[in-house]
């Protein structure tokens, strides 16, 4: 006979409620072993492998890749006993777990193979509680207590395998031993001492727990109308843990936006003549190979300019009250990588050839995707360019490294109508934006910084000037 | 004398070469990392490539029979790890612990001890705990949050796993001390306590309270270091200035550096500091240099912050590889000897696997009936409130 049993998400890392389906590296009628990885997903601290539990054959996927997942749900059907009848079993409907986590709490639910499935799932609440199911299949006993003029109680029982669908509850059940009503430590205690039976009161607090208030006006008024608890936006939003990259980035991106007063200012340059020189050097021969980009125009433009502005590459030591002028350019690039955003150095960029910088820039890019930057290459920036263009934006007004005076976001290049000696042509048009930090960098250093820049792009011979 | 630079890096007229100067943090990370050889105190008797090699001060008489033993304890415990860690990524332990890459520094550190030693293990001590003759099944229990271990400590010798960062280090003291105070130490009779804590623990109050307690009282204890590189994603130059075993000279007792991934290595330095020990010698300070080559824990994720670089480095310092090469060179071993070690490993995975699967979870009047020998009318009604509570749920007591 097959026997079908059900992988559940593990919970892998001690409290995590859900994870990301990267890559299946299986799928349905492949033969697996014990051990054998099978899947890969993403959760708020890492990237994990899953091993398989069972030797057999894989039936059923049970989740997409980039679908998230709620710990405990069936991720995959495997027939373990695949040389058995012909006839297979339709798996059991799954409850995939749409973003918005409503999925039953499979956990503790014994699985086809007899067994209790899993330890997880004993961590932090997402949401709307979720609770076991009981053994009558009543469901638990509303935490209010709702008169008849009162609106309806909802509370959340997940049947499962059935999707959790909110139940209404007409009129308070009291169940033996079962539920127990929400409220904190020393409220109990006050109802306790006041012999008050909180199954009877229903709570004004969030999410409906019992309150102080709730407690005294009982004892002040037996019979006074519960507060009605209204439905619980929980299962429609999805909360996920502020931690790792996202957290440092939060961090970083408040203090520098409480700390430097932020100016920016934007410039729309025409910058066909530097994508015709592109177009040339990427034919010249010492240029083979090499991943010329317009970032690196753009990079090589800033060194130039900073060069005569070195403001912008200066940094504000609120500590010693000194501003500290730097006479190298550690230049911050600023990407998105799977794990978020990340800001790797080019090292002493002012020393490198636009062939030099461009090789830098690829690199970094390269170790950035792969996950791979590590902590030492984010530190010492001097100035930062954040390349919003890859992402078809036109512009933007983006925050300052902290530490940093300056900040400039390169826009989408593209073809559009621009007037060339009293005519209307089609060329190459890019917006760049500036943010500097007032304290160090004044309106007129900053503008300047900022057409020199632009100037530089649209007319790339004016670095024989510099 | 007056800048603080000299107050923070002061150069004393006779200290060694490590303090006096003034490193800048490459030097640091050279001298700390090391991550070649480890630096030329390291001992070491078998190259990564297998070649045996001497010291002027350890050598080691090893037969084939007791170097194809430790070949298998270092297979079968490896397995044990992988075979765990598996389990936690099928959801069946709440967290493991790996010691992948720490085989032959435990193994060795384990097989060096006498059945009269006493042993006080952090949390990765797995591969101890299969020396001290305890069933890696009776690991599990304590990662799936059944059982705080279940073996005896005084019958195995073998203290409870603890999780406390370098807070068994004081547990051992006290331990030592007492064998002292007992006679039991002074001649080769004598008894010795390995405490084993890694790098990350050395930064602790505690393990620095431990090595004044043990120092000033000759307790027969040898403090084993695993050097793993990593204190979670703290890497060792950001816990100390000179290198690990060099700090026991500032308490007063012999400090060695031994290549924790040579596992005849590590037998014939802990063997020595035991015997030493035992003979009122002690205490001694032991840094295994060694390298974690899985996270910290499974909810760990070292691509976060160390390089893969690293990692290829420290592949090609295999601990078991190196005693395989060597096996088949001297033709101590044969491929029947090696497949018979695999049959052996696959057996034992499997033995965990049905273990943990069908562990029984423990009943909830547990957390009542295992904190006070005699209950409490209060808890008494907390329990029953508890307990009444819990029946009310389908799906078995959990």
């Amino acid at each position: 006979m097959p026997q079908y049993k059900q992988f559940p998400l593990p919970d892998t890392a001690e409290g995590l409620t859900e994870a990301d389906i990267l890559t299946w590296h299986v799928k349905p009628g492949d033969t697996v072993k014990v051990n054998q990885i099978i899947v890969e997903i993403e959760t708020a601290k890492a990237a994990v492998e899953l091993p398989c539990p069972w030797a057999g054959v894989v039936t059923e996927l049970l989740a997409e890749p980039g679908q998230t997942v709620e710990v405990g749900v069936p991720i995959i059907t495997i027939d373990t006993d695949p040389g058995g009848a012909a006839a297979p079993a339709p798996a059991p409907a799954p409850v995939a777990a749409e973003a918005n986590g409503t999925s039953s709490g499979k956990i503790g639910e014994e699985m086809p193979g007899g067994r209790i499935a899993t330890l997880v799932g004993y961590g932090p609440k997402s949401g709307t509680a979720k609770r076991r199911a009981r053994k009558d299949s009543a469901p638990a006993a509303a935490p209010v207590a709702a008169p008849a003029a009162a609106p309806a109680a909802v509370v959340v029982a997940p049947p499962a395998p059935a999707p959790v669908a909110p139940v209404v509850v007409a009129a308070p059940v009291r169940a033996p031993g079962g539920y127990v009503p929400l409220a904190k430590p020393p409220v109990r205690k006050l109802a306790k001492d006041l012999g008050v039976d909180l199954h009877a009161l229903a709570g004004s607090g969030p999410g409906g727990v019992i309150t102080r208030e709730d407690v005294e006006s009982a004892v002040a008024a037996p019979v006074a109308a519960p507060a009605a608890s209204s439905v619980d936006n929980g299962s429609r939003e999805r909360r996920v843990p502020i931690k790792g990259v996202r957290k440092a980035t939060a961090q970083a991106m408040v203090d520098s936006a409480f700390t430097a007063p932020h100016v920016t200012e934007f410039l729309t340059v025409d910058v066909t003549p530097m994508m015709e020189l592109r177009a040339r050097l990427k034919n010249a021969p010492e240029f083979r190979g090499v991943k010329l980009t317009p970032l690196a125009f753009c990079a090589k433009a800033i060194i130039l300019a900073a060069r005569r502005t070195p403001d912008v590459n200066a940094t504000w030591d609120a500590a010693a009250n000194e501003i500290v002028y730097k006479d190298y350019v550690h230049l911050g690039i600023a990407a998105a990588t799977p794990r978020g955003l990340v800001v790797p150095k080019v090292r002493d960029a002012d020393r490198m050839s636009l062939k030099e910088l461009a090789v830098a820039l690829d690199e970094l890019a390269t170790v950035a995707r792969e996950g791979k930057t590590s902590p030492a290459d984010m530190m010492n920036g001097t100035i930062t360019i954040t390349n919003v263009g890859v992402f078809g934006v036109d512009t933007g007004t983006p925050i300052l490294n902290p530490g940093e005076s300056a900040i400039l976001a390169l826009g989408a290049i593209r073809d559009m109508p621009w007037v060339v000696d009293g005519e209307i042509k089609i060329r190459k048009i890019c917006q760049l934006a500036l943010s500097f930090d007032h304290r160090v960098v004044d309106g007129q250093q900053g503008s300047q910084f900022l057409a020199d820049v632009g100037a530089l792009l649209a007319e790339p011979g004016i670095a024989m000037t510099y | 004398m007056s800048s603080p630079e000299q107050w923070t890096h002061p150069e004393p007229d006779a200290a060694p070469a490590a303090t006096a100067a003034k490193p800048t943090a490459e030097q640091v990370i050279a001298g700390l990392r090391a991550t070649d050889e480890g630096g030329a105190d390291l001992v070491q008797l078998l190259t990564p490539e297998g070649e045996r090699v001497t010291h002027p001060d350890f050598d080691i008489d090893i037969t084939a029979e007791e170097l194809r033993g430790l070949y298998r304890d270092m297979v079968l415990i490896r397995r044990v790890d992988r075979e765990a860690n598996a389990l936690q990524r099928k959801g069946q332990l709440g967290i493991w612990v790996p010691l992948l890459g720490q085989e032959a520094a435990q193994i060795g550190a384990g097989r060096a001890m006498r059945q009269t030693d006493m042993a006080f293990p952090s949390y990765r001590e797995h591969g101890i705990a299969w020396t001290r003759g305890i069933n890696p099944t009776e690991l599990l229990g304590i990662f799936r949050g059944t059982d705080q271990g279940t073996w005896d400590p005084v019958e195995k010798r073998f203290h409870p796993y603890t999780i406390v960062i370098g807070n068994q280090v004081l547990n051992a003291a006290g331990y030592a001390m007492g064998q002292k105070f007992d006679g039991k130490v002074g001649d080769d009779e004598g008894e010795a306590t390995m405490c084993f804590f890694g790098d990350g623990a050395t930064s602790q109050g505690d393990v620095h309270e431990g090595f004044v307690w043990a120092a000033v009282y000759d307790a027969p204890l040898v403090f084993f270091c695993q050097n793993n590189q990593w204190a979670i994603s703290e890497p060792t130059e950001r816990q100390s200035r000179l290198p690990l075993y060099q700090r026991a000279r500032g308490y007063g007792f012999p400090g060695i550096r031994v290549d924790g991934n040579d596992v005849l290595a590590t037998l014939a330095v802990t063997k020595w500091a035991l015997d030493e020990c035992r003979h009122g010698n002690g205490p001694i300070l032991i840094e295994a240099f060694t390298y974690r080559m899985d996270a910290h824990t499974t909810s760990d994720d070292p691509t976060r912050y160390r390089l893969s670089d690293e990692l290829e480095m420290w592949k090609l310092k295999d601990p078991i590889e190196r005693v395989k090469v060597y096996l088949v060179r001297q033709q101590w071993a044969d491929h029947e000897f090696f497949e018979s070690v695999e049959a052996d490993a696959d057996k034992l995975g499997e033995e965990l696997r049905e273990f943990c699967t069908n562990m029984p979870d423990p009943p909830a009047e547990r957390i009542f009936s295992n904190v006070y020998a005699e209950g409490s009318p209060v808890l008494d009604a907390q329990r029953d409130e508890f307990l009444d509570y819990v029946s009310g749920f389908a799906g078995g007591e959990h």
